[in-house]
C-alpha cells in the first residue's frame, strides 16, 4: 500500500456560489472534497461495485451532458447502498429516501463544478452522511458507548472449553466444530442462495454494524474513508466490521447445515 | 503449551484484525502459530473468509421502480 493511503485523508472545505445560489442547506453548500493523489484500489474490481473510477472523468462528462442513461446507472448502482446507510441515521424509511434524493439532486446541481479530486462515490456517501446526520432526529447514544456495550464475544461461549476443563478457551472439541463450508462455486444456486442469506442478515444488523459492513464489504470503501465518513475511529470501525461479519458468518454456517 | 499461546476464544475475536494485517506482530506470530495447530480456527477462518466474499458479492436489483423514476425525472428536469 502506498504511505499516502495510510494516513487520513485530507479534507478541504469548499462552500461554492453556486450552491448558495441554488438554495442548497448548509450541509451540502459545504462540500467535502476528498483529494486523492493516485489511483484508487479498487479499479481492477470488474463488475462490482467498486469499479467506478478508472472511467470516472468520462462519466462525469456524460453526465454534464444530461446522458440520462448513465444517470439511471450511477442511481441503480448505488441507491441501495446509499439507503441503507441512511437509515441507520434517520427513524424511517421515506426520510431515508428523502435524503437520497437530495444527495442526488445535489449532485445533479453540482455536477458543473463536480472536480475528478474524489471518486464520484466517495463523495456521493459523504454528501449523503452530512444530509442524513442533519435529518437524523432519532436518539442516538454515541459510537464509543455502544461499542463499550459490547461485552460478549461474537462466539457463543458455550462453545469453547470452561476454566476447569483441560485447554480452557479452546473450541470444545475441534474435530467436529468448526467445520469448513461446503465448496459454493459462484454462480451455483447455492452461492446464489447465500448472497439472499447475507442480505437479509446484513438488513438485521444494528445501524452503525450495518452501515460499517455495506461500505466495507459491498462498496469496498478503505477503512480510512468510513472512519471519515462516519467519524469514528479505525478501532472502533474494526469491531463494528467484525462483529458485523461475525452476525452473517453464522447465519450463513446455519444455513449450510454445518452449525455446532 | 506455554503461556503465550493463544486460546481459540481470543482468536475469533482477532480474525477482522488479522484479515486488514492490523496486528502487533507479536499477536500476528501467535494467531499464527496457533492457526498451524487448530483445524477449528483454520476452518472458523476460512468460513469468515467466505462470508466476506459472500457480502461483496450482495447486488440489490430491486430499486423501488417509483423511487427511480422520482429521480430520473430530476435529472431530466434539471438538465
Amino acid at each position: 500500500m502506498h504511505p499516502a493511503r495510510m494516513l487520513p485523508l485530507p479534507v478541504e472545505f469548499r462552500p461554492t456560489a453556486t450552491f448558495v445560489r441554488d438554495g442548497m442547506r448548509a450541509a451540502v453548500m459545504i462540500l467535502p472534497i476528498l483529494s486523492i493523489a493516485e489511483p484508487i484500489p479498487w479499479v481492477s474490481m470488474p463488475g462490482t461495485l467498486r469499479g467506478e473510477s478508472a472511467d470516472e472523468s468520462a462519466l462525469i462528462a456524460s453526465l454534464r451532458d444530461g446522458d440520462e442513461t448513465v444517470f439511471a446507472r450511477l442511481v441503480d448502482r448505488y441507491t441501495p447502498a446509499m439507503l441503507r446507510v441512511a437509515r441507520g441515521y434517520v427513524p424511517s424509511h421515506e426520510i431515508a429516501e428523502e435524503v437520497v434524493q437530495e444527495t442526488w439532486i445535489a449532485l445533479i446541481k453540482g455536477i458543473s463544478k463536480f472536480e475528478c479530486r474524489s471518486s464520484l462515490r466517495t463523495w456521493l456517501f459523504t454528501v449523503m452522511i452530512n444530509i442524513a446526520k442533519q435529518r437524523g432526529v432519532r436518539e442516538r447514544r454515541s459510537v464509543d458507548a455502544e461499542i463499550a456495550a459490547f461485552t460478549c464475544g461474537t462466539v457463543d461461549p458455550a462453545l469453547f472449553r470452561g476454566p476447569n476443563e483441560e485447554w480452557p478457551g479452546d473450541w470444545k472439541n475441534w474435530k467436529e466444530y468448526p467445520r469448513a463450508f461446503p465448496e459454493t462455486p459462484e454462480g451455483s444456486v447455492l452461492a446464489d442462495e447465500l448472497v439472499a442469506v447475507a442480505r437479509a442478515e446484513l438488513d438485521r444488523l444494528p445501524d452503525r454494524q450495518r452501515m460499517v459492513v455495506a461500505l466495507r464489504d459491498i462498496l469496498g470503501f478503505e477503512s480510512s474513508e468510513v472512519c471519515e465518513m462516519l467519524d469514528i475511529s479505525i478501532a472502533n470501525q474494526r469491531v463494528l466490521l467484525h462483529r458485523g461479519r461475525a452476525a452473517v458468518r453464522q447465519v450463513l454456517e446455519s444455513y449450510l447445515g454445518v452449525g455446532p | 503449551m506455554n503461556d503465550d499461546s493463544m486460546t481459540c476464544k481470543e482468536l475469533v475475536e482477532l480474525v477482522t484484525a488479522y484479515f486488514e494485517d492490523a496486528l502487533d506482530p507479536h499477536t500476528r506470530a501467535r494467531v499464527e502459530t496457533h492457526l498451524k495447530k487448530c483445524d477449528g480456527c483454520r476452518n472458523y477462518l476460512e468460513q469468515f473468509r467466505v462470508t466476506v466474499r459472500t457480502l461483496g458479492r450482495i447486488r440489490d436489483e430491486h430499486l423501488d421502480p417509483g423511487f427511480r423514476e422520482k429521480l430520473l425525472t430530476a435529472f431530466r428536469d434539471w438538465g
